[in-house]
């Protein structure tokens, strides 16, 4: 941009018009230069001088006032230009010598090695994007939009998002009752690869895949990016885009095109949850599915590689939905610091971010699904007992050593209730079950604030709660993950009402059930079985090793006017049972915890389960987390966190040797780091299909 | 400049001082040497008193002018334009819009138009963006950007010689050469813009968004442009993703049968594709006889090039079309310099024979349609449209100094169209008895013998270094070329080439259709021989524009021998007809849209497919919608609404209603059936085709 900026006086049309002003400045400049120059004798022969010319004298300080400024600024920009120019006149592999100076020789990246050994492009390879990280364009919009049209409005620069806020918030909104365009506005998502290759300028999300990939064969037409509008619910991406059944005929020219190879799907974070809709939807009978037939998936996918799924949901989502604060379910939320924070939107940049996501149904597909079965109650969770001395050690050894001798028992008493998604104030965090008083909100009676009506257009469903409600619900003082759905019931009913026509969080007692045959259990892995496909293979890809959030600790916020009700507690902090800032940690890829990206393939699709009946076979590949080890890494080659994962060298080289033809065992079967064994065996679920169980209410 | 200024400033200020011309004059002198011979300036008893004033406060400030005043410009300018460029950034976006022009999309949708029919887009040649998926190592770092089209063309600038190397498919297979991989970039965006700025399909596409087409019902079939249209679905599939594609936006938008919208070479690509979709298997796509009647509502061919270009003649001899590529739109600025070295035209030309497309686009159907040594349809044709266009200076400056030329064939200069390549003005006017033959067996029996030279021209190797001086001047001694003959000189002249190329295309006119020869790929895309699939509720369309000069045929003379300009024809800029003449700058111009004329572009629609004939068995219903070219009324208005060239057509108002009602369900009658401008009927009358 700013080169851009810089050249154009050069370049522009209307370079004439600047020409006569540098003329111009040429005449001042003489003038100057001569009265300069003649002040300057003026020091030395001042009397012969005056005598002459007198009248000049005045007009120095012209010259030292605003003329060293463009001075300056000339100097500089004449500096910038030459290192622009040196810039591109250097050879484009200048940077990498450099780097390889100072680090030593690069690693190949995969897709070269892999090229080395033989690898060639044999599957065709589909990928499934996760929220927020595809690109979406505009394609109908109200008058503020206007010269946008086809311009993205999500990914790319977001330019618009600073010259035009509102704007851009009404229009990435969707309908609050529908959930699909609201009148007059079409905001469509952009296809191709491109759609997610890049989630902003230099910071990819599928693009080092798709490169790597290129090395060893794979071009447009063995590659598809299954781009869909992630804000959809899955099965309206169908209703108003037709996009399941133009994955399905992609899949079917893929497979027809390459020689009958079957493709292997790659899917991302929300897109795990996607193709699982997907999946079943393809076999579905037709006018609620896309009538592929019962063995589509196994005539048309190899495997499904999973990269970082939340199959049982991610805790974040609740604290997106609850008061618009998770750390990044939103990428909104990663641009906040910057300036969502800040008065652009008049004290109300979270009201509309939350208002904008609110709408948005495919937030709610993160929920966490499972209830207590899966996520833990009052007093129990899977991961109990892992108290961050993983993480401690790393950080101080002395002070663990310290601990464990004299307050070990204190510390195991003290172990985190992860079970306890959303606690309000940290003792009740941290006490027994037995001595929270609970006043149950569910009957309790909204009244209506005032505050209604001076919100003007911010309006999130907290205005129609009233004190009366917003009491009731710090009263119940701690909510597991099923009394979670109620509470969001309860605080947005408008909302949840849309988004339990879609989704469903529970776990299914009997799944020949005729109700399981609706699309709102489909993408929920408890609540469906897998198709009958028992070549294919499923495998979950996760990064271990990071801090990632669980459960909160959260305090009612003093009372504005127009404000969210309720906030995290930042102020709760203990070094015991992984709180900090009001948010109790697990191991996970900083968004998803290892439990909900882990524990389908650890236990309930291993083998032949209820799940699973026709016994597809399950990989887990861990991948530990390292930071980059230097700046010139970027975001690091090693990386685990959600999205940098996808640069992650290893997890390239698995993927690229799946595509190319190998199989999970000869990959190495399973490779895992966390404990994700141990705490799936605490988990107390149902996989004969006999004896059905009704786990949850 | 500033400091010449100021020199001279100082001159005056010292000779006011000094008030004697004399002293005046030995200053200059002494401006001239250097403080640091202060000593021997001494010397100089006038001047002496004179720089001891100047020197001294000089010193200081001598560091500064030079470079600083400088400095202080540039900053001066920078800071200007920053804060405009704040200004304009702080202006409402309203108030800045140019007042756009309420394109047709907004006023049909008032009309209650809504999307109807699926629309396909098929590119034309060059339009069509192309990206990097395997290079060699000077391609480092353009990994999926984009080789051609779409952004800047600043690659070009930054490595020429490897861009050409990567655009070049293999010589011999017409292929990708080993490593390279570029492909054709997917998408709406692969030719919404050709460069930024310059539309090609966006503005179809913006209107066809207002009445609700979005991505699911708005299909782009972006190709590789180079390939030969069977090597499409070869190497990339093309056509069976393009089948995929409709079939898919067919079902998935309530079984509402299909609207393509061919522009140029896509014209013929589709009506490869039609063909191919329908034949069995391993050669075609298996949709069986039916598949067109059933998901194809219309094809709105715009500017189509059916009966092909004469342009491509010219590009494939010796480089020097107008704008069959854009190429040359660039070349005044790019290619005549010597960026390239002096081979420029060589290595174009060389890259350009590679691409089999070009070849698809050679006149067809011989002499029978562009006309023999003395006749063609045009016969009579009168060029008094090219002077209301042009400025009028261009054509009365015409000086005829043409000593050669008899007085006797100036009166009578009417073009010989039917001659597409002439060699001197005279072979392209004179009587065809009076010519020598060009027969074409002649050039079998030449001997191409080695020419030597070719090892001295480096890298820029073009079929032409194998021929032998001899065989140049054969080619050239005194003839001329009807389309038919034509073809036997570019065998003669780039025989690999040919042969490569006439393996995919045909450019005959078929005597039998029911000749099983006819099944072959090869005649998929000429229209002469092949017919048009069963579909009778199909609609074909020919938009195209008129009232521009367009290219027929040329006047051709040898180069200048040098070394390793190894091009030995170029066109005879230098031959002009008289006014009304329709012969300029070595070009004889037919009516068309720039490109393409207006018989290449309407014959089939107004003759060979018109009603029941032998290429159209089932009747499919023919319209032909000419626009007459405007330019653009005034600057706001860009490449303008109204315009009939060969691409700019693609924003006219008109022609973007037209296919906005038929996607919206109108037929062809419901528009206004036929509607033409040019003489095309006239002129299709004259052929004398057996239908």
């Amino acid at each position: 941009m700013s080169s851009l900026r810089r050249r154009k006086p050069i370049n522009e049309s209307s370079d004439s018009k600047h020409k006569a002003e540098e003329e111009d400045e040429g005449h001042d400049d003489v003038d100057a230069d001569g009265d300069d120059d003649v002040n300057g004798k003026n020091k030395k022969t001042p009397s012969k001088i005056k005598k002459k010319r007198g009248e000049k004298p005045p007009k120095q300080p012209k010259w030292s006032c605003m003329d060293t400024c463009c001075w300056f600024i000339g100097c500089i920009c004449i500096t910038w230009w030459l290192l622009l120019f040196l810039y591109n006149a250097m050879p484009a592999s200048f940077p990498q010598y450099v780097t390889e100076a100072i680090t030593g020789p690069l690693p190949d990246p995969p897709g070269v090695k892999l090229k080395k050994e033989g690898l060639e492009a044999k599957h065709p390879v589909v990928f499934v994007p996760g929220i927020v990280t595809g690109g979406l364009e505009l394609w109908e919009g109200r008058e503020c939009a206007e010269g946008l049209f086809r311009k993205r409005l999500w990914g790319g620069t977001f330019g618009e998002v600073y010259k035009r806020p509102l704007c851009w918030v009404e229009h990435m909104s969707l309908d609050n009752e529908t959930g699909l365009d609201p009148c007059g506005i079409r905001v469509r998502p952009v296809s191709g690869l491109v759609a997610a290759d890049y989630f902003a300028p230099g910071y990819f999300v599928w693009a080092v895949l798709i490169a790597n990939l290129a090395r060893i064969g794979y071009e447009d037409k063995t590659m598809y990016m299954a781009a869909y509008d992630w804000r959809l619910s899955f099965q309206n991406t169908e209703v108003r885009d037709q996009t399941l059944s133009r994955i399905k005929s992609n899949i079917e020219l893929l497979v027809a095109t390459n020689g009958g190879r079957k493709v292997v799907v790659i899917p991302h974070s929300m897109g795990v949850l996607y193709f699982l809709h997907f999946m079943k939807w393809v076999e579905a009978p037709a006018p609620m599915g896309g009538g592929g037939g019962p063995d589509w998936c196994s005539k048309h996918i190899k495997a499904v590689v999973n990269i970082g799924g939340p199959f049982l949901g991610v805790p974040k989502a609740i604290a997106g939905l609850f008061s618009a604060e998770a750390k990044d379910i939103a990428v909104a939320r990663a641009l906040a610091p910057g300036f969502l924070d800040n008065d652009i939107f008049q004290f109300q940049t979270l009201q509309h971010v939350m208002r904008m996501s609110r709408t948005w149904d495919s937030t709610m597909s993160m929920i966490p699904r499972g209830g207590n079965t899966i996520w833990g109650g009052l007093d129990w969770s899977p991961e109990e007992g892992n108290s961050c001395a993983k993480k401690r050690e790393k950080k101080n050894e002395t002070q663990i050593a310290d601990q464990a001798g004299s307050e070990n028992a204190v510390c195991k008493a003290k172990s985190a209730n992860y079970g306890r998604i959303i606690s309000f104030g940290k003792d009740v965090a941290e006490a027994s079950s037995s001595d929270i008083e609970r006043i149950d909100f569910r009957g309790a009676i909204k009244g209506h604030s005032a505050a209604n009506t001076t919100c003007r257009d911010v309006w999130t469903e907290y205005h129609d709660m009233g004190f009366a409600g917003i009491k009731a619900v710090a009263e119940y003082k701690t909510y597991t993950a099923d009394s979670l759905v109620d509470l969001l019931h309860f605080v947005a009913p408008k909302m949840m009402a849309r988004g339990t026509a879609h989704f469903s969080y529970g776990v299914a007692g009997n799944l020949d059930d005729p109700k399981y045959k609706h699309y709102k259990y489909w993408s929920n892995p408890l609540e469906t079985r897998l198709p009958n496909a028992p070549d294919m293979e499923i495998y979950s890809l996760y990064g271990v090793g990071l801090p990632t959030e669980r459960a909160y600790v959260y305090k009612l916020s003093p009372h504005a006017e127009c404000s969210i009700p309720f906030k995290i507690d930042t102020s709760a902090d203990d070094e015991d049972t992984c709180l900090r800032d009001g948010v109790y940690s697990v191991d996970g890829d900083e968004t998803v915890p290892v439990l909900s990206a882990g524990f389908m393939c650890a236990k309930g699709w291993r083998g032949k389960t209820r799940f699973n009946p026709s016994g597809i076979r399950t990989y887990i590949r861990e991948y530990n987390h390292l930071p980059p080890a230097n700046l010139l890494e970027g975001r690091g080659t090693l990386s685990g966190a959600h999205v940098d994962i996808m640069g992650n060298f290893a997890l390239i080289e698995d993927v690229i040797r799946i595509a190319a033809g190998a199989s999970g065992e000869e990959l190495g079967g399973d490779q895992v780091y966390s404990k994700i064994f141990n705490w799936s065996e605490n988990i107390n679920l149902q996989l004969d299909e006999e004896i059905p169980v009704h786990s949850s209410s | 400049m500033a400091s010449v200024l100021r020199f001279r400033k100082l001159c005056y200020v010292e000779s006011a001082v000094k008030c004697t011309s004399v002293g005046y004059e030995s200053f200059e002198i002494d401006e001239k040497l250097d403080e640091k011979e202060e000593d021997v300036l001494s010397a100089n008893n006038f001047a002496l008193e004179i720089n001891k004033k100047r020197k001294q406060p000089k010193r200081q400030p001598k560091e500064w002018r030079c470079l600083d005043s400088c400095c202080w410009i540039i900053g001066y300018l920078c800071t200007t334009w920053w804060l405009l460029l704040f200004f304009y950034h702080c202006l409402p976006v309203t108030l800045l819009r140019v007042p756009e022009l309420p394109g047709p999309g907004v006023r049909l949708k008032r009309e209650g138009l809504t999307a109807l029919h699926p629309v396909v887009l098929v590119p034309g040649i060059v339009t069509g963006g192309l990206e990097l998926w395997e290079g060699r190592p000077c391609a480092d770092g353009l990994f999926r950007k984009r080789l051609w089209g779409g952004g800047s063309f600043t690659q070009i600038f930054k490595r020429p010689l490897c861009l050409l190397e990567h655009l070049s498919l293999h010589y011999e297979t017409g292929l990708d050469p080993q490593g390279i991989r570029v492909r054709a970039v997917p998408g709406l965006v692969g030719a919404d813009y050709f460069a930024p700025g310059y539309f090609v399909w966006a503005v179809l596409i913006e209107n066809l968004a207002k009445i609700g087409y979005e991505g699911k019902n708005l299909h782009m079939a972006a190709y590789d442009w180079r390939l030969s249209f069977q090597n499409t679905e070869i190497r990339d599939h093309a056509l069976t993703r393009l089948k995929s594609k409709i079939e898919l936006m067919y079902i998935s938008n309530g079984y509402k049968k299909v609207v393509a919208v061919p522009h140029s070479m896509g014209v013929i690509y589709f009506l490869h594709f039609l063909k191919w979709v329908e034949t069995p298997p391993p050669m075609g796509g298996g949709g069986g006889p039916g598949w067109c009647a059933k998901h194809i509502k219309a094809v709105m061919n715009i500017g189509p090039a059916f009966l092909g270009v004469p342009k491509a003649v010219s590009n494939l001899f010796s480089a020097e079309g107008k704008d069959v590529s854009y190429i040359r739109a660039m070349a005044p600025g790019v290619f005549d310099s010597e960026i390239l070295g002096l081979q420029t035209f060589e290595r174009v030309m060389r890259m350009a024979r590679t691409w089999d497309s070009i070849v698809s686009l050679l006149p067809k159907g011989g002499e029978v349609i562009w006309g023999n040594m003395d006749r063609s349809p045009e016969e009579g044709h009168v060029c008094d449209f090219s002077k209301k266009s042009h400025s009028k200076t261009s054509l009365t400056t015409n000086n005829v100094n043409n000593s050669d030329v008899k007085r006797g064939f100036l009166v009578k200069d009417l073009a010989n169209y039917g001659r597409i390549i002439s060699f001197g003005k005279p072979a392209s006017v004179l009587h065809s008895s009076k010519l020598p033959t060009a027969d074409s067996k002649e050039f079998l029996r030449t001997s191409t013998s080695e020419n030597f030279n070719n090892f001295s021209c480096g890298e820029a190797w073009t079929e032409y270094d194998e021929m032998s001086r001899q065989s140049i001047q054969n080619v050239a001694a005194d003839k001329a070329y009807t389309t038919t003959t034509l073809l036997d000189l570019l065998r003669f002249v780039a025989p690999k080439m040919m042969r490569r190329a006439e393996a995919h295309f045909s450019h005959g006119i078929a005597e039998n259709l029911d000749d099983p020869k006819y099944n072959h790929y090869k005649y998929w895309s000429n229209p002469l021989e092949t017919k048009l699939s069963d579909a009778p509720d199909m609609e074909i369309y020919c938009m195209y524009g008129v009232g521009i000069p367009t290219e027929r045929s040329y006047v051709y003379k040898l180069s200048p021998n040098s070394r390793c300009k190894s091009i030995p024809y170029q066109i005879d800029n230098s031959v002009h007809g008289e006014d009304g003449s329709c012969l300029k700058g070595g070009v004889y111009f037919a009516d068309g849209d720039e490109s393409v004329p207006v018989l290449s572009a309407g014959f089939m629609c107004a003759k060979g497919w018109r009603g029941r004939t032998r290429f159209n068995p089932s009747g499919i219903a023919t319209y032909i919608r000419e626009y007459r070219h405007k330019p653009p009324t005034s600057l706001m208005e860009g490449r303008g609404i109204e315009s009939g060239s060969h691409v700019d057509i693609m924003g006219n108002f008109a022609l973007i209603e037209d296919i906005m009602r038929v996607a919206a369900g109108a037929t062809g009658d419901e528009i206004g059936g036929d509607q033409i401008h040019s003489d095309i009927i006239k002129m299709s009358e004259r052929i004398n085709l057996g239908l």
